[in-house]
């Protein structure tokens, strides 16, 4: 008789299945960080090349976006599965749907998060960042974008059934994501004045402590509203 | 009354243009949303009235259908 | 304790409870506001130090105000349809979202055409106004959900949980913002909230508030009526109601 998965396995089991689907399309890992590449070279030739203005700006530039690409690549986070019919089987299956789409979100932050969190101290150089803020940037990036990972998620089970969510669903998380922006562009620009920026850290840390144990019922919620 | 004639009203003491214009969008906003609310509610049951009209239509055909079928 | 509020579950009483109520808030609010505003507009004193044009604010504090707690009432409707799973409550969440934009709306472009004069532009990114903005995007956001539904129930529920996420983030918007504002522009001078207003001043606020509250509730009724029907166009009652009304 078959033992029933453990919360560990059927974690695992899921993170495992999307990084692997992930891993053999490539083109979903590297358009987002492509896309966050490109509008970040985008700034310097709308606003013009003085170092001053940029360096000014580059926090503000570097989050926004970030924000564009989560949303970009977080379409996908519930399409395919949905499409399929998986994801009807995740809601049927008697594992806790908390645990299924913790590992969803986290695979979604490992394949879009990570990478930007790697390339943002080669952009911030283009940038002319403050060399003593790129401490205070990697620290926001690697707490922040977790946190829009799963709000976004929220967004994405809520518009998952619907044709064309893409647009909708930009309305609706964008907003959800300024208290994000603004303390972790905050951080930065504290950081570059070389002033304190733990406090910053601190709430940034509060926001994702609070969207981990709020966000997965919320999604739960809205994928069993979508799947109806 | 604050104000000494209708001139005086009308002109708020030279902020004419930034008072009226805030009464004025406001006052429209709230109209338009309570005309189309109103509006709505006939507009909902026309189309509820031609949708039952069709489905009592269908429904006739189909017994007319049945009837004729055993003379064939 | 509550069993007298068990019938009104039912979509036909409250249809009914709507429309014996309709009329009263119709008429209290039509006649509170005309008092309301002539007092504002013709009879309040004049404010020594912004002029004629502090009667904006007649308009702007009650539609700001009343724009949050209309949110409120929203979350409040969407905890319940969710909890005692009660469809109405879906029903008058969404008959409220449009009140809400617009309320929203209404308290921007005041508070804009106030600022012009006070403070020589159309806007500031002032924390109230920049947060009224955000409340303003949450809005449109859970009435462009809405209306991506076809189903009108599975809206509603969809609806209610971005409200209610909303609802969580409301108060740290909020709070984001304010730090914001003050990190960037040093401490604003927030005219709006005059701490000590005289009684002249405040008592036709006061009633202007009410009359709001009055407007709000009889367009609710208005906008839950056309809800309730839409969700319930196979019943026997709604086909009695249509050949009552359109003969």
């Amino acid at each position: 008789m078959n033992q029933p998965l453990s919360y560990w396995q059927t974690f695992s089991i899921v993170l495992m299945r999307d990084l692997k689907v992930a891993v053999r399309n490539k083109g979903d890992v590297f358009n987002p960080l492509i896309f966050f590449v490109i509008v970040i070279t985008l700034f310097p030739l709308g606003i013009g090349p003085e170092g001053n203005t940029l360096t000014r700006i580059a926090p503000g530039i570097i989050w926004v976006a970030a924000l564009l690409s989560a949303l970009l690549s977080l379409e996908r986070l519930f399409k395919n599965d949905y499409s399929d019919g998986s994801l009807e089987q995740m809601l049927l299956s008697p594992q806790p749907l908390f645990i299924m789409v913790f590992a969803k979100v986290l695979a979604h932050w490992i394949l879009t998060g990570i990478p930007i969190i790697l390339a943002a101290p080669l952009l911030a150089l283009l940038l002319q960042l403050e060399t003593n803020a790129y401490g205070a940037m990697l620290a926001t990036l690697a707490l922040g974008t977790p946190i829009l990972s799963l709000i976004g998620a929220i967004g994405v089970a809520l518009t998952v059934g619907i044709k064309k969510g893409g647009v909708l669903l930009s309305l609706l998380i964008l907003p959800l994501y300024i208290p994000v922006l603004i303390f972790a562009t905050g951080a930065i620009e504290a950081a570059a004045l070389g002033l304190p920026y733990s406090g910053h850290l601190a709430i940034i840390a509060a926001l994702l402590v609070g969207a981990l144990t709020l966000a997965p019922f919320a999604i739960g919620a809205a994928l069993r509203v979508s799947t109806n | 009354m604050h104000f000494a004639n209708f001139n005086d009203f009308i002109d708020m003491g030279g902020y004419a243009f930034f008072v009226w214009l805030s009464y004025g969008c406001a006052f429209f906003l709230i109209i338009s949303l309570t005309v189309v609310s109103v509006r709505r509610r006939k507009s909902l049951l026309r189309e509820i009235q031609s949708k039952q009209q069709r489905d009592e239509k269908l429904k006739q055909l189909r017994k007319g259908k049945n009837s004729n079928e055993p003379k064939t | 304790m509550w069993k007298w509020l068990h019938p009104y579950a039912k979509p036909e009483r409250s249809y009914q409870l709507a429309s014996t109520l309709l009329p009263w808030f119709s008429v209290l609010s039509i006649t509170t506001l005309l008092i309301g505003i002539i007092w504002a507009l013709g009879f309040a004193p004049v404010d020594y130090q912004q002029g004629e044009s502090y009667r904006i604010i007649y308009v702007h504090v009650p539609a700001a105000t009343l724009s949050m707690s209309v949110y409120m009432a929203m979350a409040t409707a969407a905890l319940v349809s969710m909890v005692w799973q009660l469809k109405l409550a879906d029903a008058a969440a969404a008959a409220m979202a449009p009140i809400g934009a617009v309320l929203t709306t209404i308290a921007l472009i005041t508070g804009a055409a106030w600022g012009k004069p006070m403070w020589g532009t159309w806007w500031v990114w002032d924390a109230r106004l920049t947060s009224e903005l955000i409340l303003l995007f949450l809005y449109l956001g859970i009435i462009a959900l809405h209306n991506a539904f076809d189903d009108k129930v599975l809206a509603g529920r969809a609806a209610g949980i971005l409200t209610l996420v909303g609802v969580v983030n409301i108060p740290i918007i909020k709070y984001s913002v304010e730090w914001w504002n003050t990190l960037h522009q040093g401490a604003t001078i927030s005219k709006l909230d005059k701490p000590s207003m005289s009684t002249d001043m405040l008592l036709p606020l006061l009633v202007n508030i009410l009359g709001f509250v009055l407007m709000i509730g009889a367009i609710t009724l208005i906008r839950f009526r056309n809800e309730v029907i839409a969700r319930n166009a196979m019943r026997p009652w709604v086909k009695e109601l249509i050949a009552k009304e359109l003969k």
